[in-house]
């Protein structure tokens, strides 16, 4: 009896561990008579390392857990990794956040963490109700994240926007999972894919169920804003303190790729023939939308808010093409989207007068004078977004177009290009501010050493990526493989 | 000797210039120019050397690729770093490497801010540039040639002109666009062959449908077109080279320009043969009104620069029409035009800069009698515009003449029409250096202008001696350049036959089931 209730949580044993550490922190802070901040930050980032170490020597092979509620693979943790190392990137970032980004409160870490922990419980869902919990607590923990600085309108207005909107979603996935159940009498991934393999013809399927497949597409491309569902991100993304959206424009994107991925490919993977158009028009649409919206923009932070819907086009993209090289395609890209996102961010933190903090674009002129260093780890992101090699971001772009190519989507691809050249424009545009323009008023140093080291990493591996991408590359393969068997 | 990855190091000993001079030097800001600008120029003069080994060890009988360096580099997407040069691609690797090294010492006195970031910038331009040449993996080719974009985006943007930024945005955005089409038809082909080596590549994308064909070869027709650049894609240059710096232009012109004529010769021609074929006549169409229409635009302009980079239009316009000829003169005639523009028109620029210098303008009503008060330079001036004319026993002779020849061979009429380039060559050139040497000084600036220094001659000469070299004794070029010209156009022919059969067989099955 021991050995069988063991063996059935054994696989979820490092969120089990995340949780469990997440709350003892949570104890430890409120018992705390000074500010804990500092502390619990630390703690946490070793959790996170602690975690991520069990779920490498965790089992490779496909495990469930929790009588199938919750599965494990070489793809999911994958994944997680990529999750976690997005929160280990993050933490930093906010202790070195000047006084008024308001995240320097001992919660903060905590926060990320259930965050975290809901984004790792929703890849591994194996069933709609699990996966809605998971996006639950990931959710909460983001809407309070997003408006942690009180006193200050903007974050404010971005928390209660994306509250709204976000409970509209939730809307839209339970009525999504509830057709889905009353069509098919079943919210299980597997017993899904079983009924549909069990059918000859799938367009013979009842209408109701292809209502509730859209739905919930409808509901993780909200969560990964891809347009038509990407109205929020600007106005979050410039409300929110910059850590925060620094976090919110990766980890949480991961997630809900990547279980919009297994969605797909796993119970509706019969259904390819339905899904793939529609995975098609929000990919154009959202790497149109992108580079258009993001040539106007004048705040940095809102900038990078078109910049990111153009960059889940080309996820989308790749997993438009369904395919092992799309979904492989698919985790190389979102790695190197972490690495270009952070280290965008933590020079968006540096950018302040005053102590306070500058979110114009215009702020950077001159930039190359006083920060000499960060403004070539700012070209190399920005070339890197851009998709100019050699930077990682230029792989990344390859190795989606080349799915989308083996899977005959030529023109979703010129798109891709055609988009990725008009967005390059203002992507240069910030190195042309940097390095042309005289300076304006000049920002002031930040002395950070978190923020510092931050940035250094992301730029060191996206200017290096090119002299070694066989491991990513190769974990990628794996993961992807563990999809298609 | 030998044993050593010779390429390599060439492409990346500037790469490491650039690094030290980015790590290492320090101090005020005069030394730190001072000691930037040495760097720079020993490094690229070491490269230059390193390049002379590789002519001195090549082997001209042999028309395989040489020097070659084949390591793995992405494994599971079969990319690898494969190196090697071949009797085409090497003396583009030479005129880079002699060329860079006259760009710095051109800069050396007329860059006056940020010279450490300038000297890094050309360095890494060289690394990159160099790279093209050399790479035989298409990935390889396509990182280097992408990459250039950066460095060339940072010296018009910073050092340039008045409208430095408009001409460096256009000039990104136009390239980065054409090349994207690149991106695409290179993952189309490997996605077809499974195989990035150029080497494999010329064996195998001739065997595709001869529809794919086509279509891969407008994709590479609009990345290489703006490269060249062709009409109607050539808008960006006028204003890139009138807006770079002296050196930018010269590098510009004297090289990147030669990277989409490459590009034809190296993926166009040998791996897609039935679709050059089919494309002769669009390409023969549009090089000849790139060589009447910008002639006739060169004819008419007020800035020194602008006139020069429209000629340089015009006389890419010869390149592009010699490679598609498919006869030896032409292709040869059209690789000798390449080599001989970038001597004269790098030349030509740096006597733009020469005056630019002193007078601060480009306008060429500004000047006058220049020949009166800079004798020397008048004779400089006067020789490079001779050779851009293609007077005999110059280098511009030798290129424009066998790319007649061969396109004499395919059709009198294009052959007719390229000759007017010539002719309006001859005018505008000849009509500039009257405007700018011969005359009365009119402009009292012009009188307190000096002749040249020690420095600027030193640019010049080593130009000088080439463009003299190469037109009188250019046996040496085309002996080096005959195995590997007649190896592809053996390649070109030989997929040619096979489709003209294929088609002839076709048209049998359609008569025999009519």
């Amino acid at each position: 009896m021991m050995q069988f209730l063991l063996a059935d949580i054994l696989p979820a044993v490092p969120e089990m561990v995340m949780a469990t550490g997440a709350m003892l922190l949570l104890i430890l802070g409120v018992l705390q008579k000074k500010n804990a901040s500092l502390m619990l930050t630390q703690l946490a980032m070793v959790l996170i390392v602690v975690t991520a170490i069990l779920l490498l020597h965790a089992p490779h092979g496909a495990e469930t857990a929790f009588s199938g509620m919750f599965v494990s693979n070489r793809f999911i943790i994958f994944a997680k990794i990529l999750i976690l190392i997005s929160g280990l990137l993050v933490l930093p970032l906010a202790q070195g956040a000047l006084p008024s980004a308001g995240t320097k409160f001992f919660e903060y870490p905590i926060l990320i963490l259930f965050a975290m922990i809901g984004m790792m419980l929703m890849v591994s869902a194996n069933n709609f109700l699990s996966f809605y919990i998971g996006l639950e607590l990931q959710s909460l923990s983001i809407y309070v994240l997003a408006a942690c600085n009180r006193d200050n309108e903007k974050s404010s207005e971005a928390g209660l926007k994306y509250f709204i909107l976000g409970s509209l979603t939730s809307g839209i996935l339970l009525y999504g999972i509830s057709l889905i159940y009353g069509f098919s009498g079943t919210i299980e991934f597997n017993a899904l894919h079983g009924f549909f393999v069990g059918e000859v013809n799938p367009t013979s399927m009842p209408i109701g169920l292809l209502v509730g497949l859209i739905l919930v597409i409808t509901a993780s491309a909200f969560k990964i804003s891809a347009v038509p569902f990407h109205m929020w991100t600007p106005d979050v993304y410039e409300g929110a303190p910059t850590p925060v959206t620094a976090f919110m424009s990766t980890a949480p994107k991961i997630a809900a790729s990547v279980i919009l991925v297994r969605l797909m490919l796993e119970p509706f993977a019969s259904w390819q023939g339905q899904w793939q158009q529609v995975i098609i028009v929000l990919s154009a649409a959202s790497m149109v939308i992108g580079a258009l919206g993001a040539l106007r923009q004048r705040n940095i932070k809102r900038l990078m808010a078109y910049s990111s819907i153009g960059h889940v086009g080309f996820v989308l993209m790749g997993l438009a093409s369904a395919s092992d090289s799309g979904v492989q395609a698919i985790l190389i890209y979102l790695g190197i989207y972490i690495s270009m996102s952070i280290g965008v961010f933590s020079i968006i933190m540096m950018m302040q007068r005053h102590g306070e903090a500058r979110e114009s674009t215009s702020d950077l002129s001159g930039f190359a004078k006083t920060h000499p260093l960060a403004a070539i780890a700012m070209t190399i992101f920005m070339l890197s977004m851009a998709g100019i090699p050699p930077f990682a971001g230029f792989f990344g772009k390859y190795y989606v177009l080349l799915a989308a190519l083996d899977a005959k989507l030529y023109t979703l691809a010129v798109i891709g290009v055609l988009s990725s050249v008009i967005s390059t424009y203002y992507y240069i545009n910030i190195i042309r501010l940097m390095y042309f323009d005289e300076l304006g008023e000049p920002l002031e140093k930040l002395h950070s050493e978190a923020i510092r080291g931050v940035l250094m990493l992301t730029a060191v591996f996206n200017l290096f990526y090119v002299i070694y991408p066989t491991r990513l590359i190769h974990g990628a393969i794996a993961a992807a493989q563990t999809l298609f068997l | 000797m030998l044993g050593y990855p010779l390429l390599s190091f060439i492409i990346f000993l500037p790469l490491l210039g650039a690094f030290f001079i980015f790590a290492l030097i320090r101090g005020d800001e005069e030394t730190k120019a001072c000691n930037a600008k040495n760097m720079a120029l020993w490094t690229s003069c070491i490269t230059f050397v390193l390049s002379l080994i590789v002519l001195a060890n090549f082997n001209s009988s042999s028309d395989g690729f040489q020097f070659e360096e084949n390591i793995n580099w992405i494994k599971g997407y079969n990319i690898n770093y494969h190196l090697g040069v071949d009797g085409i691609s090497i003396f583009f690797v030479l005129l880079t490497t002699l060329l860079t090294p006259i760009c710095i010492l051109a800069s050396w006195k007329s860059i006056t801010k940020r010279v450490a970031e300038y000297m890094i910038a050309f360095l890494l331009l060289e690394t990159l540039v160099i790279g093209v040449f050399c790479a035989l993996d298409f990935v390889l080719f396509y990182v280097f040639f992408e990459a250039m974009l950066l460095p060339m985006f940072l010296i018009i943007g910073i050092w340039g002109g008045d409208r430095k930024v408009y001409a460096a945005f256009k000039f990104f955005l136009y390239t980065l666009a054409g090349s994207v089409f690149l991106l695409l038809a290179m993952l189309y082909i490997y996605q077809q062959t499974h195989t990035m080596d150029i080497p494999a590549l010329m064996q195998l994308v001739p065997n595709l449908p001869v529809v794919a064909q086509k279509w891969l070869f407008i994709a590479l027709l609009l990345s290489f077109a703006v490269k060249v650049p062709m009409w109607p894609v050539h808008t960006w240059l006028p204003d890139a080279h009138v807006q770079a710096p002296t050196a930018g232009s010269v590098i510009l012109a004297g090289i990147l320009l030669k990277m989409g004529a490459y590009g034809f010769l190296r993926f166009s021609l040998p791996m897609l043969p039935a679709a050059s074929h089919a494309m002769v006549p669009l390409i023969f169409t549009l090089s000849v009104i790139a060589v009447i229409y910008a002639s006739l635009v060169a004819l008419m302009q007020q800035d020194m620069k602008k006139l020069i980079a429209y000629s340089s239009i015009a006389h890419m316009g010869f390149v592009t029409i010699g490679i598609f000829t498919f006869n030896i003169q032409g292709v040869e005639g059209a690789i000798i035009q390449m080599i001989s523009h970038g001597l004269v028109s790098g030349a030509l620029f740096l006597c733009v800069g020469v005056v630019y210098d002193r007078l601060h303008t480009r306008e060429i009503s500004h000047f006058g009698g220049v020949a009166k008060k800079m004798p020397f330079y008048a004779a400089v001036l006067l020789f490079f515009t001779m050779a851009s004319i293609g007077l005999p026993g110059t280098s511009g002779f030798v290129g424009e003449f066998l790319t007649m020849a061969g396109v004499y061979e395919v059709s009198r009429t294009f052959a007719a029409l390229t000759a007017t380039g010539v002719i309006l060559g001859a005018a505008y050139m000849l009509w500039l250096y009257a405007r700018v040497a011969l005359g009365e000084i009119h402009n009292r600036e012009v009188k307190k202008m000096d002749d040249l220094e020690l420095r600027e001659t030193l640019c010049f000469l080593p130009l000088a001696v080439l463009v003299m070299v190469l037109g009188i004794y250019p046996s040496y070029v085309t002996n080096i350049l005959q195995h590997p010209v007649e190896n592809l156009l053996k390649q070109v022919q030989k997929h040619d036959q096979s489709y003209i059969a294929m088609n002839l067989t076709q048209n049998q099955i359609i008569k025999v089931t009519q």
